[in-house]
């Protein structure tokens, strides 16, 4: 089927690399000596433990429950004994430490009782998103958002098309191109059961040029029923707006969410991971890794999550030199970390070596515009960066801070080197940090009102009782209560006035 | 350099495009270099002269403004910026200058224009043309007297004479005179005010094959240099085509409006410095507009003012002013040509 393509706005090219890794069969990495599985692999509310230090849990155990709606659960990778629980270096920006369920594997990889099904037709589509969420399933794209949440979105409204994403548009990453190369079954029986699901009209599953191989284990698999779309390569092609953009020609709009247009998207590996979660019963216990660039033997992995980054890299036969840098991720919007000791989790989809990093000395803005004819969302990133770094935060609004997808293209394109990036996630985490602060603020004054009104109140029941008692004339009375109103009334207009030069200040 | 061990936090992207400043400055001063030799050519060493000049004073002058702000010399130095600066500043000079006046200009173009007002990626100005401007105001005189082209008169000036005007001054020379004349512009301004018609000022030897004698094919030097920076996507196309559009237009209605008092628009575009505008002043990013549609407005913007300037006012050329009046009202231009976000709808 021909469908029309739309351009999305700005973009680059890039070298992809992927010649690198996408060529070897994927390996199933060894059992490593510890797995460590943080709580939170996933964006929402972690995980709460359901093991103690010293039991024993089985391949695929539920080890730590969902804590509300927007969470998932964690799933022992194999089997053994709990060793601690306990702060671990996770992956993140910053280098922290998070809580960890750490299993020390007996070697018997034994499964827990699995519940397959085989018929999905045959659940009912709610009752489906429950055994998708049971199983931890997430968006294994990057952003680890649960898939259930997205499901459920797609079943309260109606849905006119549904996109499975296997654009691998960042360099270097080929997981998905390998996964669906091995295992197009489970991509497509993956992709008609999220349809049946939602129940969507038209169903796409969109793939770059660069992946042929992969067109044709998919074209082979598929009928009439699902569009097969290979897209011209460019980046940031599979970020879910630019993507919509171009299957669709729609917008998602600013600040809104793709349902609002009658779309939902997954991931083609969330697809697979859903599927064999319903159909075997497997909980999402492992996935594709990428480990790249500077190592002797680049390829693909099939990695246990909780597995040390450092025994994947050694599978491919990494060797520490002086000047490289970990990228967890692809080059463009993956994380720097200063070592290998955290685990493969959920949205881990590339390990990448690399020593030709941006090193470069950042130099003032000449107002080049490069980073306007690149951005995918059609910001103005020198004046982002120039509000950024005024800590300007009104303007930064003003100027659709927050729409920014921190595809780095903006950064890549500068030749002054500035990492707008950087400075846009500062200015965002401070925004988020602020309205924090003032929300709590909002409360307590809030509050501090309504302790006001109360005492006001009661005020005037002790005049009225007062008055009540007392033998003043009937007039009198009247007056002594329009005083206590006026009172009343001009400590609340005062404290109104109050609330506004507040507002004012802000 | 950052290694491993070192607790820095890098975000993303990791990736870089082979680009920097330096790169961009080196590339544009490479498209300078045709029209540079074609100016040594019809006008002798002067230029260069006047060039090295020009260059060694903006470097003497940026190291001393970086020295006082405390910046890092290497790093600034040569980021190429203050090179491109004094070409600039020294094609728009006569080869007779004197060097305290190309030194008084560039001094105000790299201390005050640039510096003063926050250094690279600042400066509200294009420093060229504020330093061009203020020598003109300063000392017109030497601004408009120009050697005559080669190919007009057999009388050069040899190296030593050009050394003698430019290091104590025309006076210095009793022939100066007969080596000197007007530019082509400054020319038919003074004949058209003396009631001539354009079809007897075109017959002066000053004129060429189609605009001013030599300078026509400096012009298309500056030109060639341009295309090639927009090949290398230093510049970006826009700037240039709407700019020569919109002088090309508004000179055609007035030719024929008026054949005999005003340029052809041929004429127009390759007398004066309206090509070495288009592809090396107007396109200065840093005092350019920065939304897709205000860079647009911007450059009809100098198109118009410098049609305006050159035909009715007092001065021949209207380029450098006209640059310098649009560069004040970038930040009005820029704050009203925001383009939509992406998904975002407009009201209103």
């Amino acid at each position: 089927m021909n469908r029309e393509l739309y351009p999305f706005p700005g973009g680059l090219q890039i070298p992809p690399h992927k010649e690198l890794s996408n060529a070897k069969t994927s390996l199933i990495t060894p059992l490593p000596d510890s797995i460590i599985l943080p709580l939170q692999q996933h964006i929402g509310t972690p995980a709460v433990p359901l093991v103690k230090t010293g039991d024993k849990v089985l391949k695929g155990q539920i080890i730590a429950r969902a804590d509300g709606y927007v969470s998932v659960p964690v799933h022992a990778s194999t089997s053994g004994k709990i060793i601690d629980i306990g702060n671990y270096t996770v992956p993140d920006p910053l280098g922290l430490k998070a809580p960890c369920i750490v299993i020390e594997p007996d070697g018997d990889d034994v499964w827990f009782e699995i519940k397959p099904t085989h018929d999905y037709a045959s659940i009912d589509p709610k009752d489906l998103q429950d055994v998708i969420r049971e199983a931890g399933i997430v968006g294994l794209g990057g952003a680890g958002f649960p898939a259930h949440v997205k499901l459920r979105e797609g079943t309260e409204s109606a849905v006119d098309t549904l996109i499975i994403n296997a654009v691998e548009c960042e360099p270097f990453i080929s997981c998905d191109d390998r996964l669906i190369r091995e295992k197009p079954g489970y991509i497509v029986n993956g992709t008609r059961m999220i349809r049946h699901a939602i129940q969507a009209k038209h169903c796409v599953i969109a793939l770059e040029a660069d992946m042929p191989e992969a067109y044709a284990a998919l074209k082979e698999l598929i009928d009439d029923d699902i569009d097969l779309i290979q897209l011209p390569v460019k980046y940031p092609q599979g970020g879910e707006r630019q993507l919509i953009k171009v299957l669709t020609g729609m917008e998602v709009p600013s600040g809104g969410l793709p349902i609002h247009i009658g779309i939902v998207m997954h991931n083609a590996a969330t697809a697979a991971a859903a599927y064999r979660a319903v159909i075997r019963g497997e909980p999402l216990i492992s996935r594709y890794v990428t480990v790249s660039g500077e190592v002797n033997d680049p390829r693909n992995l099939q990695v246990l999550l909780g597995t040390p980054v450092k025994h994947c890299a050694d599978q491919c036969g990494y060797e520490d030199k002086e000047g490289q840098a970990i990228i967890l991720g692809g080059p463009m919007m993956g994380m720097y970390v200063n070592n290998m000791h955290m685990p493969v989790i959920k949205t881990t989809n590339c390990v990448l070596v690399t020593s030709t990093y941006n090193k470069s000395p950042e130099m003032p803005c000449i107002r080049c515009g490069q980073c306007v004819d690149v951005c995918p969302e059609k910001l103005l990133p020198q004046q982002l960066f120039w509000h950024a770094h005024a800590k300007n935060y009104d303007r930064l609004r003003e100027y659709h801070l927050f729409d920014c997808i921190e595809c780095g293209c903006c950064s890549f394109v500068c030749p002054s080197n500035i990492r707008l990036v950087q400075y846009y996630r500062k200015a965002k985490r401070q925004i988020t940090q602020d309205e924090q602060t003032r929300s709590g603020a909002d409360h307590a004054r809030e509050r501090f009102i309504a302790r006001n009104a109360r005492l006001a109140r009661e005020e005037q029941t002790q005049n009225n009782e007062l008055l009540a008692g007392s033998d003043i004339g009937e007039l009198d009375k009247q007056a002594f209560i329009q005083a206590a109103v006026e009172r009343t009334r001009a400590k609340r207009a005062q404290l109104g006035k109050q609330e506004n030069s507040d507002d004012d200040q802000e | 350099m950052m290694t491993r061990n070192e607790t820095v936090i890098i975000s993303s992207p990791h990736l870089h495009a082979v680009t920097s400043i330096n790169h961009v400055m080196t590339r544009v001063i490479y498209a300078l270099i045709p029209g540079i030799l074609l100016s040594v050519w019809f006008f002798g060493s002067g230029v260069l002269i006047q060039s090295l000049l020009a260059v060694l004073f903006a470097l003497c002058a940026e190291a001393l403004m970086l020295y006082l702000r405390e910046k890092p010399l290497r790093l600034f130095l040569f980021d190429g910026s203050a090179v491109v600066t004094a070409l600039l500043f020294a094609l728009c000079l006569s080869p007779y200058t004197p060097v305290w006046v190309n030194f008084t200009g560039i001094c105000f173009a790299i201390i005050v224009a640039k510096h003063l007002y926050g250094g690279i990626g600042y400066n509200m100005f294009n420093p060229a043309m504020a330093g061009y401007v203020f020598v003109l105001l300063c000392f017109p005189v030497n601004m408009t007297t120009w050697p005559l082209p080669a190919g007009i008169t057999d009388q050069q000036a040899t190296l030593l004479q050009i050394l003698s005007i430019i290091f104590t001054g025309p006076s210095s020379l009793e022939n100066f005179d007969s080596l000197s004349g007007a530019t082509t512009l400054g020319w038919t301004k003074s004949q058209l005010s003396g009631m001539f018609m354009i079809t007897e000022i075109r017959n002066s030897p000053l004129f060429g094959s189609f605009a001013g004698k030599g300078t026509e094919w400096i012009a298309v030097a500056w030109l060639c240099g341009g295309i090639w920076l927009l090949i290398q996507r230093i510049i970006k196309w826009e700037m240039p085509v709407f700019f020569i559009g919109t002088v090309f237009l508004i000179s055609l209605l007035f030719y024929w409006y008026d054949s005999s008092i005003y340029l052809s628009p041929v004429l127009t575009l390759f007398t004066g410095g309206i090509m070495l505008a288009t592809f090396f002043i107007i396109t200065d990013p840093v005092t350019a507009s920065a939304t897709p549609r205000g860079r647009i407005i911007y450059v009809i913007g100098i198109g118009l003012l410098t049609y305006i300037i050159r035909t009715w006012s007092a001065y021949p050329d209207g380029v450098a002013f006209a640059v310098l009046l649009m560069n004040a009202v970038v930040p009005l231009v820029d704050n009203y040509t925001r383009p939509r976000v992406f998904g975002e709808i407009k009201h209103g």
